[in-house]
């Protein structure tokens, strides 16, 4: 298996880095539980979504970024951290969008992309190599670990991903788009 | 200033949301699975800009009005679109060729909003600029496989040009407040644009062996709230629910 670049990426060290010098430890992993309802195999903070929490003089702000303008899920995202919050006693809190910077792919965790390639998606390739770049290159197939796959559409059954189809093995499967 | 931004501010969420409501249109009609799921997904980022955008107008106007009343509330008289966005959807060629004309103009309009010194429409304008760059890439892939296809995918795909071609010119055309918010650093010059569009749209129309018109004529009116008798038509069925339970929630 061959990783083509550079992990984790300086985005996800960064987002590491505000989290570990962050003062509400529990907090953060409290809400790791809280998972992508499309992909319940990924954190939301594994995806990026989850990328601050502060607590202020009246509540607890919690900072999330939508992956995709209109990603439906992430209606349901708000919702499963404020249950998770309400559910371990915590009543005075704010979920907050932030739009910038703009959420990219490569703010997904190293273990997130384990994560997807073991659930059948292929993880995606770092955003600012591919940026303008035709998307078929070279996509790992995620099961059998083959490059020789090919692009059956840029879009698939969520804004975030594309269809591909392995050509070694014949599976079809999903590629995590990089955005 | 306020009131204009919150204006301009609308015109780029009815942009987004009429348009992405005709692409929806395509929901379970495309001609195969794949093009279903694209066609929708790109309509979920048009429906998820203009929500953003009036959202962000919604936040201005501090009257108590939500994003669902600026998409559901107002009529035609009120919306502020370009005509290219609420003309009916016409076979695949009619929808992928007005998305090309359209990706292309975001692809040049998007980057110089992200340079706002408004920060909210520049953070719209950033997170929408990743999402074209997809859809570009699509509607230039079709325009290819519809010029260099058949008598009949070519057929089409320049009858859908000489149809749009007059629709245009509209996307350049600024008014005074466009004017004075350009100025402002706020908005967008998008007459600036036309060249570099013009040449970027010629450049894939002969790649795709099809013909680009000449200047014949030009139809506007969108942005002061003359619109084509389509737009009333998609409202209609766009706002039904919404106006026939008000505050419904579920």
């Amino acid at each position: 298996m061959v990783i083509e670049f550079p992990l984790p990426t300086a985005a996800y060290q960064a987002r590491l880095a505000q989290r570990q010098a962050s003062a509400l430890p529990e907090i953060w992993a409290l809400l790791e539980q809280v998972c992508d309802p499309e992909i319940p195999v990924l954190s939301l903070w594994d995806l990026g979504v989850l990328n601050d929490i502060e607590q202020t003089d009246e509540r607890l702000l919690v900072t999330i970024t939508p992956t995709y303008s209109g990603c439906p899920a992430m209606q349901t995202m708000r919702d499963d951290i404020e249950a998770v919050l309400r559910q371990s006693g915590i009543a005075a809190f704010e979920v907050r969008e932030s739009l910038s910077p703009a959420w990219s792919s490569d703010w997904i965790s190293p273990e997130g992309r384990s994560k997807l390639t073991a659930y059948g998606i292929a993880a995606p390739r770092a955003c600012t190599a591919c940026r303008g770049q035709p998307l078929d290159a070279e996509i790992q197939c995620p099961r059998c670990g083959s490059t020789e796959t090919r692009m059956t559409s840029e879009f698939g059954s969520t804004a975030c991903k594309a269809l591909f189809q392995c050509q070694a093995c014949l599976e079809p499967f999903d590629y995590f788009k990089p955005i | 200033m306020k009131a204009k931004i919150l204006e301009y501010s609308t015109r780029l969420g009815d942009d987004s949301l009429v348009l992405g409501h005709r692409l929806s249109e395509w929901c379970s009609n495309a001609p195969f699975l794949e093009e279903d799921l694209a066609l929708i997904n790109v309509a979920l980022d048009y429906i998820g800009r203009a929500r953003m955008f009036y959202g962000y107008a919604a936040e201005l106007s501090a009257d108590g009005r939500n994003e669902d009343d600026f998409a559901f509330m107002r009529d035609q008289r009120e919306f502020s679109n370009l005509l290219i966005h609420e003309l009916p959807k016409g076979d695949f060629a009619f929808t992928m060729l007005r998305q090309l004309f359209i990706d292309l103009f975001n692809s040049l309009f998007l980057p110089r909003l992200a340079e706002s010194s408004d920060k909210t429409l520049a953070a719209i304008a950033a997170k929408a600029i990743k999402e074209t760059r997809y859809h570009l890439r699509r509607s230039h892939e079709w325009t290819l496989r519809f010029g260099l296809g058949t008598d009949e995918s070519r057929e089409r795909a320049q009858r859908a040009i000489d149809q749009l071609w007059g629709y245009t010119h509209e996307m350049f055309d600024l008014d005074a407040l466009e004017s004075e918010l350009a100025e402002a650093g706020i908005g967008v010059d998008s007459g600036a644009l036309k060249t570099e569009w013009e040449q970027q749209v010629s450049a894939i129309l002969t790649e795709a062996e099809l013909e680009q018109p000449g200047e014949q004529w030009a139809v506007k009116g969108g942005r002061e709230g003359y619109h084509t008798e389509n737009l009333g038509q998609l409202l209609n069925e766009m706002q039904s629910v919404h106006r026939a339970y008000p505050g419904l929630e579920w």
